[in-house]
């Protein structure tokens, strides 16, 4: 009897990785789902801290495909690693701040790393010749295999008619004829798949899953970068540029103010580490300080507070100024206008 | 041998890491002992019961209560 060949599938959540698994699990080969935290996975985190963000399931839509497939799914926290991919990609950025290649580069590398550690034979991606422009092209496809050290152990289900034949189909643990050779950026293809397995609920995340690939993300963090003078990051640093409005009067400091309930409560968790303000006389958000600010700049900071509080039309308010240690003070602030808050600080 | 009892802090982390922090935990327990994880993220009450449903591990209670969601599992072989 043949032995059963094992393969690591990277499951993102989408609808090609889990199509992908499935073709191979269709051929008897035992399959596990792995899957990166890099920390931008859009995954489970904006709807997880805003109250009214959606209708979509709140749901982890890479643990909820392995389900679907009834297979084991690793999440592995590769947050530290992955910072070398963005600050420094070597095949550089798409439209904003994504490094696609190099990310691709990186989790397929983690992926052959897995492979060997646990005893697994090849490795699954749900690559699509032509599916994104960065990435997944057919001129990109051999870099992604030869870069990762994965070479020959990197198949691609949907599209391996397309390619040059892998190991696992030289050798025999899986049938080529029986794989895909999809192509271009339509859907359709991947539905009807979806149809004939009879896969009626998957995740069509628009975009991507990654916030690298939104732009008003990605200026964020340029201007975190810009304003702490250095390309890097701590874990805090991108989840609150998930959250909240950003919003930088000055160069050496900026306002993270709380859009609904949601986010206050998520902000709230950080107040032992950035100085907060609140407007207490009237109903209004949360705000944290990023910077170090003067009794001036403190004051200037009140006014923009009170602007986004129900006091905004009020000659003055009250705002409860907290400090890192814990100790507060009042001070009363005019709330600036709406004009008074120019659009280029927005973030 | 008794089975443990332990917790895990998972406030203030977003999903997929109270997921990945109870994975970490979970790999140095024995089967039948008990973890009770706290988290801030509401996430979990879907994602922490779909890992344990996928790994072979059991959920024995979930609560909630001030912006708290308390899951408690007994570990799987």
């Amino acid at each position: 009897m043949s032995k059963q060949r094992k393969a690591v599938a990277l499951i993102s959540g989408g609808l090609d990785s889990m199509l992908a698994a499935k073709v191979i699990m269709e051929q008897g080969v035992h399959v596990e789902g792995i899957n990166f935290f890099t920390g931008f996975c859009v995954e489970g985190h904006t709807h997880a801290i805003r109250e009214h963000n959606s209708a979509k399931p709140n749901r982890n839509n890479a643990l909820w495909v392995a389900e679907q497939l009834g297979i084991k799914l690793h999440i592995v926290d590769v947050i530290e690693e992955y910072k070398k991919v963005l600050i420094n990609p070597k095949h550089g950025y798409g439209t904003h701040m994504n490094p696609c290649l190099d990310c691709k580069i990186f989790m397929v590398n983690k992926a052959k790393q897995w492979i060997v550690e646990n005893g697994f034979d090849f490795i699954i991606t749900g690559e699509v010749i032509g599916q994104r422009p960065m990435s997944q092209t057919k001129s990109k496809m051999p870099i992604v295999s030869k870069q990762s050290g994965a070479d020959d152990l990197l198949l691609r289900p949907m599209c391996a008619k397309n390619l040059p034949a892998t190991l696992p189909e030289i050798e025999g643990w899986v049938d080529r004829e029986k794989l895909y050779g999809i192509t271009g950026r339509s859907r359709k293809p991947q539905m009807e798949m979806a149809k004939h397995f009879g896969i009626e609920d998957y995740s069509q995340p628009a975009g991507g899953c990654c916030f690298l690939t939104d732009k008003f993300y990605s200026a964020k963090l340029v201007d975190l970068w810009k304003a702490q003078g250095a390309k890097d990051y701590k874990l805090d640093d991108i989840m609150l540029l998930k959250v909240g409005r950003h919003i930088r009067p000055k160069a050496h400091f900026k306002l993270i103010i709380a859009r609904e309930e949601g986010e206050g409560r998520f902000l709230q968790g950080y107040k032992k580490e950035f100085t907060s303000l609140y407007c207490s006389s009237h109903p209004g958000p949360l705000a944290l300080i990023d910077g170090e600010l003067s009794a001036e700049d403190i004051y200037f900071a009140a006014r923009i507070v009170a602007r986004y509080g129900q006091g905004r039309t009020e000659e003055q308010v009250d705002i409860t100024v907290t400090d890192k240690d814990g100790s507060e003070r009042v001070i009363q602030a005019k709330p600036f206008t709406k004009d008074e808050v120019p659009n280029e600080w927005h973030v | 041998m008794q089975a443990l009892k332990e917790t895990l802090n998972a406030r203030r982390l977003l999903c997929p890491l109270p997921v990945i922090r109870t994975q970490d935990k979970v790999k140095q327990l024995n089967p039948g002992d008990l973890l009770e994880i706290i988290c801030t993220d509401p996430g979990v009450m879907h994602d922490i019961p779909a890992w344990c449903r996928i790994n072979g591990h059991t959920v024995l209670e979930t609560s909630s209560g001030n912006h708290e969601y308390i899951i408690t599992i007994r570990v799987g072989e």
